[in-house]
């Protein structure tokens, strides 16, 4: 019995009417924790009750802490009928169980009804009395901490990373239990509410059993889901890093707290060694049917599973036929599963990290985008203790990611997410990341003590690589020599693999900035842009969006067709973001999510990522385009405008971003310009043979990216490409967590989620047609959130991620949930005048960059800083399509490439030049301006409600976080049978989003924060049926509750932060 | 292709003015975005008139969440489910309950009922205000009437304690409670001329000077400032001595004429009149215990004394003058001992009529 949970209602206020004769309510409220009911008196005749209830005291096993929520039900009382249910709260008490986080939940929480909505507040406080549990063989893991955000969390340091964790369980789905038809929809919904808010529970135990077992104390970038299987059940899944962290001391606070970059990260699992034993050398485009993972079950295949080697990289189906028992079934996998056991730690642990944001220097290189996607059959979970096939489901798609960034000659992968997409029985499970290489002097342990002794080198604290040693001799011979040499805002840049046996095809340059080092031309990420890195002008927001049609069927045959189209989506997917990105004059893309969603007869594939001009990178070529068949004068005409118009656009984004690196002729004696490389790129869309040839041909003679025009979608492909709406003025945007090129932010910040769903009223549309509509709605999206917000003017847009569904057949449904913020547009002005006057953007950006990270230590990076400016220059345009013997090796070339990351089409060099100015331009500055932050508003003072702001980014600019006080992790249902009534499917939605804001908002008043970072609206069902005017959806979003301070009146607020203690599970607790 | 569903939710609830005030002025949706496409509010954006349509819609929903709290603003201010900076909580308050100056002059002095209600299509028609807005306002009348109905202590305080308004918007609620209560006639077409914040001002006036709240008495009854005191009414019964009595009328005007004597152009017309312009103003007096006189007080201002000086071509000057003098000299008469009733009348009287005496 090692705990003791209390809770006591205070009072309840502005109840709803229960009784219609009297106008009032006699209410009472039931508190209930496992299978322990407390009851509160009745409260007679009152909307504002005032229990004010004695302390009910439950009296539990911590396991069973971390798995339950509290329950509290407010209910009227009836005397001759059946008492009516008012609504619910439930409080998720772990946060209490942790000693670094809230320590009572006290506050009004909003009373919730599945049907009904909010109904009124309830005030209620929550305590809980930890014994010291000294059972070494506890089931529970309380204390774990759990961050949302994906970077170390500030006021955090982190002794080590341990690496990757998962865990997944699975249920049956209450909705569709028998007993569904005949309870009520509220009984039902609850029923599932409850559920899932026991499963998150669990599965947080669970990984934090696992934390524990890894000697960590905390989970970052923890990213829980959901997949509503429907039939064959429910999946609750989680992937998180496993580190160590030390709170950092407020007193020493100043410039360290508000660092985000903290984070060392290290791989707990050693299974890369031997990848990356052969890095150096290996060189292996590796296409994915070819892992241990597929040949596995490729023997299986004829039975029960099936693979497709086109770029899908996994394609298993399993309960094929009508007529294979469960037991055969189990066969292939348990199979698998020894297999795997075999090489227990290398096959359980991942070199996966979820985090997006890491310390200077500590990323060394980054090969590219990894990603796996695999279609399977959704069969019922016959066991729910047991979700074997779900986990070798994912363990498959992870192997393929481990032998992507194997291929890559990396030996890690950063910025990795899972997600899937269900439609009907065909579930697509997708996992993405970036390969990369982790310094190795950061994985050396003895640099632990360094780091922490000094409070500036704690910034790059040292990394604890778990049972390692080999790795490390291995890694630091290769990489070491150098590594001390090459300068951090480039260094990532350069190639992992080694030049003379690419993976893919690509062209390499030596580095523009330091001149020693290969880099590709292009580079595609998935993390967001690291703060050292050196970037030309701003950023923004590319989307490549695509719709394809399908024909509606069912089974394998419906999972063949989908799997069949899956690599031409990502092929043109890339095609788009390469189009896309050169128009923009930018050579790298971050933040890179590619979202592929099922329907019954369509597939949608929308990738979104933030264009940045990279310094080190050669400037991308133009884009040219060709007729096929040069006939006719008017022929060459209209080319030879569009061609003028893209030129245009092209010399319009380069004002519009500011990307202006000095026109350089390729001058200097003895830098390394390659020879000119030509090639030509084909649309994806123009598949026949007689191109092929023509792309032999044209090897090697043409500069540019070459666009095809060969039929009208060609033309219409490149209309669309022109007619991407510029952003109107004062706007930017992107989906990563800064925006390269802007950092003065004000602490003017607005939160939004926007949903839309589309109706295609035609059924019989053609691709063409159905991707301009896709694009346009897209695109009227964007429009609508910059009319919307034009008030914040001149302001950025972040995390603009959008997610797409098809919940049904001519269903299209598009959200997004992201934060505008303002900056502050004379400053700006400003630092960009400045930066065109100088010859070298780079210091200046990477002033920007530690300043949006809250760190404002220029002297931390100016020794490795590159020490001047570079002027860019010198175009040479290149690219690598080598000969491809057939359209579909190059199609499955370039799918591969894609998971990559790294298409390289075209390029240019160019040559360093040194300029003295720049380095004055590495001065203290961005530490003088943080000190001059000044908070433009106040919280309001007074007002009987705390302010909670909201935002998916993991800070708030100018402010300080002191505290993180616990996970925020939600799930919501709500139904309606009065549809029309509350305002048809969008008055049904806007309250319920704004019910959840407000929900999430009163418990992280409850806990005592002011603030949720890393917010994420995670799941967003929506499901009606206008007919019956009824209407249901379900919402999940999580993030971390926070206190944070004004830069200008931290000493203020003292009083709030506990903060002073810090942990002690210290750097020793590891490794 | 169609859009289904579009919503857009923020975390601190922004609401432009401009759609708010569209909104409370009851135009619809379709007609809001005219005007505001009209109003140019495109223009520097690259957005279409759809854009615009949905951003109206989402606004309006929003307003149409935030129309029940706004219902009771005290609970705008604590309730959980749209977080508002607490100076938009005011804007939207004082906007919610701001009115139309035609249509409140319409249903000033009517009963609140359900009668009045089904009318407001005429008042509607008649005012130009859309029938959204005029149920809008006359809801709010009747709400806040409801609320204040039921409460102790002054009635401005009070209005501005439940529904969070400014001084002067409470203060003319203060006025509407005040005529409904008191269902002061203001239709008459003899009345046209006056608008509400004439009437407004008197019924502060009387207010603050002819009801129980008015001597200061806080033992706080009920409508303490809503009804005239009785007693105070009964007492200015007593001033009908100086019409009734023949010798203190002409010492009265022999008096008030020698103070005017040369001040004013309007003289010999104010002599002539002042026994039927007396008469006119004490008998409003006495007549005021009975409450269906209480109604006809305001026409017969303008009947009894405003007309008659008005066609006498007197000037404000001249009114003023008159009035300051015709009140100061009753002090003077000897037998006459109701000096304070007198001045307590006198007082309301004559700033009500300086108000109400323009064209």
């Amino acid at each position: 019995m090692p705990g003791k949970l209390k809770a006591k209602i205070v009072a309840g206020r502005h109840l709803p009417v229960m009784d219609r004769a009297s106008d009032l309510t006699d209410a009472f409220v039931e508190v209930k924790f496992g299978n322990t009911t407390f009851k509160t008196d009745v409260y007679p005749k009152s909307l504002n009750p005032q229990w004010n209830s004695e302390w009910f005291k439950f009296e539990v096993d911590d396991e069973d802490l971390q798995d339950e929520p509290l329950q509290i039900t407010v209910l009227d009382h009836d005397t001759y009928s059946a008492n009516d249910a008012i609504g619910k709260v439930y409080i998720d008490i772990d946060p209490l169980l942790s000693s670094e986080a809230a320590t009572v939940i006290s506050g009004w929480f909003p009373i919730y009804d599945t049907i009904h909505g909010i109904r009124g507040e309830i005030n209620v406080l929550v305590k809980v009395d930890l014994f010291n549990d000294l059972n070494r063989f506890r089931q529970s893991s309380c204390g774990v901490k759990f961050f949302c955000t994906t970077s170390i969390p500030r006021c955090y340091r982190a002794a080590l990373v341990h690496g990757f964790v998962e865990e997944l369980v699975v249920n049956e789905d209450p909705e569709y239990q028998w007993i569904d038809r005949i309870r009520t929809p509220r009984a039902s919904n609850e029923a599932r509410q409850r559920l899932i808010s026991l499963m998150s529970g669990e599965l947080q135990r669970k990984i934090g059993l696992k934390v524990l077992e890894m000697g960590g104390n905390a989970v970052v970038g923890y990213l829980q889901c959901f997949d509503l299987e429907g039939e064959s059940g429910l999946v609750v899944r989680a992937i998180g890093t496993a580190c160590t962290l030390d709170k950092l001391i407020p007193g020493s606070a100043s410039n360290t707290n508000t660092h985000p970059n903290t984070a060392p990260a290290s791989n707990a699992c050693n299974s890369p060694s031997k990848e990356i034993k052969e890095s150096p050398l290996a060189h292996g485009c590796r296409s994915s049917h070819n892992s241990p993972v597929h040949s596995a079950c490729s023997s299986q295949r004829l039975s029960h599973s099936q693979n497709f080697s086109v770029s899908v990289p996994t394609l298993v189906f399993t309960g094929m036929g009508s007529g294979i028992s469960v037991g055969k079934e189990a066969g292939p996998l348990k199979t698998l599963l020894r297999q795997q056991a075999q090489s227990a730690l290398e096959q359980r642990e991942f070199p996966f990290f979820t985090l997006t944001c890491f310390p200077p220097g500590f990323l060394v290189h980054i090969g590219g985008v990894v990603s796996a996607r695999s279609v399977k059959l959704l069969d019922r979970i016959h066991n729910p203790d047991e979700p074997e096939t779900r986990d070798a489901w994912w363990e498959e798609i992870r192997q393929e990611i481990k032998s992507h960034a194997k291929a890559l000659g990396c030996h890690a992968v950063v910025g990795y997410s899972e997600s899937t997409t269900i439609c009907e029985e065909v579930c697509i499970l997708s996992a993405s990341g970036t390969a990369a290489m982790l310094n190795p002097r950061f994985m050396r342990e003895g640099c632990l003590d360094a780091g922490g002794s000094d409070q500036r080198l704690s910034r790059q604290p040292p990394l604890g690589m778990v049972g390692s040693e080999r790795a490390e001799g291995e890694v630091s011979s290769s990489w070491l020599g150098f590594d001390d040499a090459s300068p951090p805002s480039c260094g990532f840049c350069h190639i992992p693999y080694d030049e003379f046996n690419m993976p893919f095809p690509a062209q390499l340059t030596y580095c523009y900035h330091c001149r020693r080092q290969k880099v590709p031309d292009v580079l595609f990420t998935t993390i967001d842009l690291p703060a050292e890195a050196a970037v030309t002008g701003k950023g923004c927001l590319i989307q490549a969006r695509l719709c394809r049609t399908k024909k509606k069927a069912q089974g394998e045959v419906n999972a063949t067709a989908i799997s069949n189209l899956l690599p031409f989506m990502e092929y043109e997917l890339h095609t788009q973001l390469m189009n896309k990105l050169k128009l923009r004059c930018m050579n790298a893309l971050f933040g890179l999510r590619i979202q592929i969603s099922v329907g019954e007869n369509m597939l949608l594939g929308l990738a979104s990522a933030t264009g940045v001009y990279l310094s080190a990178l050669p400037a991308p070529g133009g884009i040219q385009i060709a007729g096929k068949t040069p006939s006719d004068l008017s022929y060459d005409q209209h080319i030879s405008t569009m061609q003028k118009r893209i030129n245009d656009t092209i010399a319009m984004n380069k004002e519009l971003y500011n990307i202006h690196p000095p026109e350089c002729i390729e001058e200097v004696v003895g830098s390394p310009i390659p020879d000119r490389q030509r090639s030509r790129l084909f649309r994806s869309t123009s598949e026949s043979s007689d191109e092929l040839s023509e792309l032999d041909l044209s090897h090697g003679k043409k500069d540019a990216f070459v666009l095809e025009i060969d039929d009208t979608d060609a033309v219409e492909d490149i209309q669309s490409l022109l007619t991407d709406a510029p952003m109107p003025a004062g706007f930017y945007s992107c989906n990563t967590e800064v925006m390269p090129g802007i950092y003065n932010w004000t602490s003017g910040l607005q939160m939004f989620t926007s949903v839309r769903v589309y109706r295609l009223n035609n059924a019989n549309l053609t691709n063409q047609g159905l991707n301009k509509i896709f694009t346009d709605l897209c695109e009227n999206l964007l429009k609508s959130l910059y009319f919307k917000l034009r008030s914040m003017i001149p302001c950025c847009l972040c995390h603009l991620n959008f997610t797409v569904a098809v919940p049904e057949e001519e269903l299209i449904q598009v959200a997004v949930t992201a934060v505008a913020m303002s900056f502050d547009k004379e400053t700006q002005l400003a630092a960009d005048k400045a930066l065109n006057k100088g010859s070298g953007e780079n210091e200046e950006q990477l002033q920007f960059s530690m300043e949006l990270c809250g760190e404002s230590t220029s002297s931390n990076n100016q020794p490795t800083a590159k020490p001047s400016g570079l002027p860019e220059s010198a175009m040479t345009h290149s690219s690598s399509r080598d000969r491809c013997s057939t359209w579909l090796e190059l199609l499955r070339l370039k799918a591969h490439t894609i998971r990559r990351g790294s298409v390289k089409t075209s390029r240019r060099t160019q040559s360093l030049a040194n300029s003295a100015s720049s380095s004055e331009r590495c001065s203290p500055l961005p530490e003088v301006r943080s000190r001059s932050l000044r908070s433009t508003r106040s919280l309001p003072c007074g007002a009987p409600v705390t302010v909670v702001k909201m935002t998916p980014l993991s800070f708030l600019p100018r402010t300080r976080i002191v505290k993180y006080l616990g996970i925020i992790n939600m799930f919501f249902i709500r139904e309606t049978t009065s549809l029309r009534e509350e305002g048809g499917v969008s008055g049904f939605l806007h309250s319920f989003i704004a019910e959840v804001f407000a929900m999430v908002r009163a418990h992280v008043a409850a806990l005592g924060g002011n603030a949720v970072v890393s917010y994420s609206m995670k799941e967003c069902v929506f499901m009606e049926n206008p007919n019956k005017n009824q209407a249901q959806c379900l919402i999940n979003v999580s993030g971390d509750a926070v206190i944070f301070v004004r830069e200008s009146d931290q000493e203020a607020i003292p009083p709030l932060i506990t903060c002073g203690q810090t942990s002690t599970t210290g750097a020793d607790g590891t490794t | 292709m169609s859009v289904e569903l579009d919503v857009f939710v923020v975390n601190t609830t922004i609401m432009d003015e401009e759609v708010y005030q569209l909104w409370l002025d009851g135009y619809t949706v379709n007609d809001a975005v005219k005007v505001r496409m009209e109003g140019g509010v495109l223009e520097g954006c690259e957005a279409s008139a759809e854009v615009l349509h949905s951003d109206t819609m989402d606004q309006y929903r929003t307003f149409q969440m935030c129309e029940r709290l706004l219902h009771s603003p005290v609970k705008l201010a604590n309730q959980l489910l749209f977080q508002i900076p607490p100076h938009r909580q005011v804007m939207l308050i004082e906007r919610y309950y701001a009115f139309d100056s035609v249509f409140v002059r319409e249903v000033l002095g009517k009963k609140l009922s359900k009668g009045t209600k089904k009318d407001l299509d005429d008042v509607s028609a008649k005012t130009g205000v859309t029938l959204k807005s005029c149920r809008r306002q006359f809801d709010n009348f009747k709400r806040v009437f409801k609320v204040v109905e039921e409460l102790k202590g002054p009635l401005v305080e009070n209005i501005r304690q439940h529904f969070l308004l400014s001084d002067k918007l409470a203060r003319d609620y203060a006025a509407i409670v005040f005529f409904a209560n008191n269902r002061f006639e203001t239709g008459k077409k003899k009345l046209h001329y006056l608008t509400f914040q004439d009437f407004a001002f008197c019924a502060g006036q009387l207010i603050s000077n002819w009801t129980v709240g008015a001597l200061g008495d806080y033992n706080m009854v009920e409508d303490m400032d809503v009804d005239l005191e009785k007693e105070f009414l009964q007492d200015l019964k007593e001033l009908k001595i100086l019409i009734t009595d023949r010798d203190l009328l002409d010492q009265h005007k022999s008096l008030v004429c020698t103070a005017l004597r040369g001040k004013t152009k309007a003289f010999n017309e104010m002599e002539a009149n002042f026994k039927n312009l007396s008469r006119g103003l004490v008998n409003i007096a006495a007549k005021l215990t009975n409450t269906k006189e209480v109604r006809d007080f305001f026409i017969d201002l303008v009947e009894k004394f405003i007309e008659p000086c008005r066609s006498d071509k007197w000037t404000a000057g001249d009114m003023r003058l008159y009035l300051t003098h015709y009140t100061n000299s009753a002090h003077v008469l000897d037998t006459f001992k109701h000096q304070v009733v007198w001045d307590r009348y006198m007082g309301v009287i004559k700033s009500c009529i300086l108000k109400m005496y323009h064209d």
